[in-house]
């Protein structure tokens, strides 16, 4: 699936990243935790998120991961923007909550890039 | 650590600020970079990325200030941290996954699960963790360059 159809399935709105709508997407990984982001992402995935603060952007880097879908209709400010464009790292945003847009992506096709976790306990 | 490895090429050092939460991330993009300029794989600076992420963040959550050095040797990367702070009281519980004291103002910015040092010891090939409780914390943790397939810039 590229960015593309993402895009159109979730009637998203692209923030930046335009021109990479073409980036084929392998897995999808969401998260509200940017320490899940870094211990569990797989590097190409597309990170699907309500969080917004620059660190997200950072996060995504880092792990190198491909592109990043807000939920909620959540937008960032300029300045995660302007460094998402610097990083080459596509912005994407749907007016779904997390659970659907991770369900209709599924249903779509598109497959979870993280590993299971044996033990969650606290 | 394994093996002492005197020929430092490149040696960089960064300060870092403690409860500077608008800032946390840039320490590991400057480290990114300087990796990325001098040509290494994606792979080995992915690795470095996360842990040296997850180490700025400590170092912003739970610590005054910190300095983070970088050392680029023909065999390693690595990575030194020293703060000053609230220390660790028990390290073996902080390396287990799950466990941590973060509070709220930590948990808003999606961090503080109890993940960040399993996860620099899942990253790297070693890692050394010491701490003097209400002092500080010294972690050090090293990448290992010729126990990886991908070719190196330095061969």
């Amino acid at each position: 699936m590229t960015l593309k159809e993402v895009k159109e399935i979730l009637n998203a709105e692209v923030i930046s990243g335009d021109h990479d709508l073409n980036k084929e997407i392998k897995c999808a990984f969401a998260a509200e935790l940017l320490s899940d982001v870094l211990a569990l992402a797989q590097e190409g995935a597309l990170l699907i998120t309500g969080f917004t603060h620059s660190q997200v952007v950072y996060a995504a880097d880092a792990a190198n991961l491909c592109a990043i879908l807000f939920v909620r209709s959540r937008w960032p400010n300029e300045a995660t923007q302007q460094l998402a464009i610097q990083k080459k790292i596509p912005l994407l945003s749907t007016s779904y909550m997390m659970f659907e847009t991770c369900g209709i992506l599924y249903e779509y096709g598109l497959k979870t890039c993280a590993l299971k976790v044996e033990d969650g306990k606290d | 650590m394994e093996r002492t490895d005197n020929n430092i090429l490149i040696h960089k050092t960064f300060h870092i600020e403690g409860g500077n939460f608008p800032n946390a991330g840039t320490i590991s993009d400057q480290v990114k970079k300087t990796l990325k300029e001098a040509g290494f794989p994606n792979s080995i600076i992915r690795r470095i990325a996360i842990a040296t992420f997850e180490a700025e963040m400590n170092v912003i959550c739970y610590a005054k200030q910190g300095e983070l050095s970088l050392f680029i040797t023909p065999h390693s990367l690595k990575v030194v941290v020293d703060d000053e702070g609230h220390g660790i009281l028990d390290i073996n519980l902080a390396m287990s996954e799950g466990y941590s004291t973060a509070d709220e103002k930590i948990r808003e910015l999606g961090f503080g699960a109890g993940m960040g040092l399993p996860n620099i010891k899942k990253n790297t090939d070693e890692m050394i963790l010491t701490s003097k409780f209400k002092q500080g914390t010294h972690l050090e943790f090293v990448v290992y360059l010729d126990r990886q397939e991908t070719h190196l810039p330095f061969e």
